[in-house]
């Protein structure tokens, strides 16, 4: 790796880490406005134009609360929590391709800052890590609701990894690789594989909202049974790195979601425009962050709409539902692809 | 069991059956009412800025009442603080010196007269057992506070100035002028 390939790749990864933070910012907005409106309000409007400035009036606020560490709570593990579920959660932008490539003075730079060839499992891998750090803050917090919310957690992560994975399974047969550079290249034009997975993408997409501990899984946080479940012990930023996590997490899910099974960064009908290479590169940045927010739209729409789930429908649903299905779906795609032999 | 209305639905816990097992008709339909309600007029009113309209008999703030020569009316006779069911008026008299025929109507006044905000129930009793004319209730807000203090009001805050005099006329129609004079039904006998 040449030196400009170096310093465009640190400067893309602080690009992508910033943009991370500050969608992971206005999502917080984004909830509260969406949350009023579906419910005939108007949401927060008096911090800044339209409430713009909210989210750092909150960031303010969680920093100025006092910070409490239960005396019967282990200190270190108390620390760590929190800090597990923030690190993993920003760590799996990495692998995801936020555009095309780029040329700029004959170099050409890749807008993705690792193109692993196990990109998909990457994203699992760090997903199942920040289960780690619900389950220790829970565990540390030495509270009955935190350690009944980190079992949840750590059983509804389980249960729910297992039919992403068959899920994902299904695509990696369709694509026939791991890496999501090649996955997002393989969808060009219009061929997004919601369209040759439907049934794939609504397995996922359940599984995406368990994993990132959302309505109508939002069981290890339960207000009304929990009293906020894993973070009860939690106060100012610590508990702040909890619920920014978990927003994080929406942001990388709904761009993962977009990248696997609606193309990504691809544009239809592009092609036919005659743009130079860098306008369709950045055209479709901006069209793969147009899809990313309406995943995160669909996120909270979801949120607002559907009553949380009891923990037995949760568990019945994921095992004796979605993982038959996600079999089922590998199977007929298996199936489908050995009489047809397309790829 | 008779019904009130025809909205009621016998609850059940029968099976499911696929349809609604399977969740997504019934998560499409509720998602299909929330997106609805998303582009629906607000129902909000910012308060500061944008007022409701208020009913013209509404019972808010106090106001003590001058006479249309600038003399207070009150004669501290103590009536509203009879009449009070809530027990938040308070008040001392004080009786006119020579001198002071241009601010208090009668020889006797009230030097302090106070209600406390926090007390009062804003049912309109001190209003009805006024035999001067001299306390209204308005239209006007009482405002929030952070500390209890500042809901005692005192004259200083109740009794109208003349340049900015209350507009009571909604509350005190020809009809109801009528209806106090006649003590038949007035609550403190």
């Amino acid at each position: 790796m040449d030196l400009t390939t170096l310093i465009f790749k640190t400067v893309f990864l602080i690009i992508i880490l910033m943009v991370t933070l500050i969608v992971a910012m206005y999502s917080t907005y984004g909830e509260r406005k969406v949350a009023a409106f579906m419910q005939d309000r108007r949401g927060p409007n008096r911090a800044g134009l339209f409430g713009l400035l909210q989210p750092l009036a909150d960031g303010v606020k969680m920093f100025m609360k006092e910070e409490i560490i239960p005396l019967t709570a282990n200190r270190k593990l108390f620390i760590i929590g929190p800090s597990i579920a923030m690190t993993t959660a920003l760590l799996t932008g990495v692998v995801i391709p936020w555009g095309g490539t780029l040329t700029i003075g004959g170099h050409e730079f890749s807008l993705q800052i690792a193109d692993l060839n196990i990109g998909i499992l990457y994203v699992f891998a760090m997903v199942s890590i920040g289960v780690y750090g619900i389950m220790i803050g829970g565990w540390a917090s030495n509270n009955k609701y935190a350690l009944l919310g980190a079992i949840r957690a750590a059983s509804q992560m389980i249960s729910y990894e297992l039919a992403m994975g068959m899920s994902i399974i299904a695509l990696v047969l369709t694509t026939g690789s791991l890496s999501l550079h090649d996955i997002v290249a393989q969808q060009h034009g219009m061929h997004w594989n919601i369209f040759y997975q439907p049934l794939g993408f609504l397995i996922f997409l359940t599984c995406a909202f368990a994993e990132t501990n959302r309505a109508p899984f939002d069981l290890p946080e339960c207000e009304t049974e929990l009293i906020g479940g894993y973070h009860t012990e939690y106060s100012s930023m610590k508990l702040g790195f909890y619920l920014f996590a978990e927003y994080i997490n929406m942001f990388i899910s709904s761009a993962v979601v977009a990248t696997l099974y609606f193309g990504g960064y691809n544009m239809p009908f592009i092609d036919g425009l005659g743009l130079s290479q860098n306008t369709v590169t950045l055209l479709g940045t901006g069209f793969f962050f147009i899809k990313i927010f309406s995943m995160i739209f669909l996120f909270m729409w979801i949120r607002w709409t559907l009553p949380r789930f009891r923990y037995d429908q949760l568990m019945n649903m994921g095992w004796k539902g979605l993982i038959p299905l996600g079999i089922f779906n590998i199977l007929a795609t298996g199936i489908y692809y050995f009489f047809t032999e397309l790829k | 069991m008779q019904t009130l209305t025809n909205r009621s639905v016998v609850a059940s816990d029968k099976k499911m059956t696929i349809l609604e097992w399977i969740y997504i008709p019934a998560i499409i339909k509720g998602m299909s009412i929330t997106i609805r309600h998303f582009f629906r007029k607000k129902t909000t009113i910012s308060y500061p800025e944008q007022k409701r309209e208020f009913s013209k008999v509404y019972r808010g703030q106090h106001v003590l009442k001058r006479d249309d020569e600038g003399r207070e009316r009150c004669t501290a006779c103590g009536l509203c603080a009879v009449a009070c069911p809530a027990e938040a008026i308070t008040m001392k008299a004080a009786e006119r010196k020579p001198g002071e025929e241009h601010l208090y109507r009668e020889e006797k006044y009230a030097e302090i007269y106070e209600i406390n905000m926090l007390r009062c129930i804003f049912c309109g009793d001190c209003e009805d057992a006024c035999p001067k004319e001299a306390i209204f209730l308005t239209d006007r807000i009482v405002e929030s506070q952070y500390k209890r203090k500042p809901f005692i009001y005192g004259k200083d805050i109740l009794v109208e100035a003349m340049d900015l005099r209350i507009d009571i006329s909604a509350r005190q129609t020809e009809a109801v002028y009528q209806f106090k004079l006649d003590k038949r039904f007035a609550h403190n006998k």
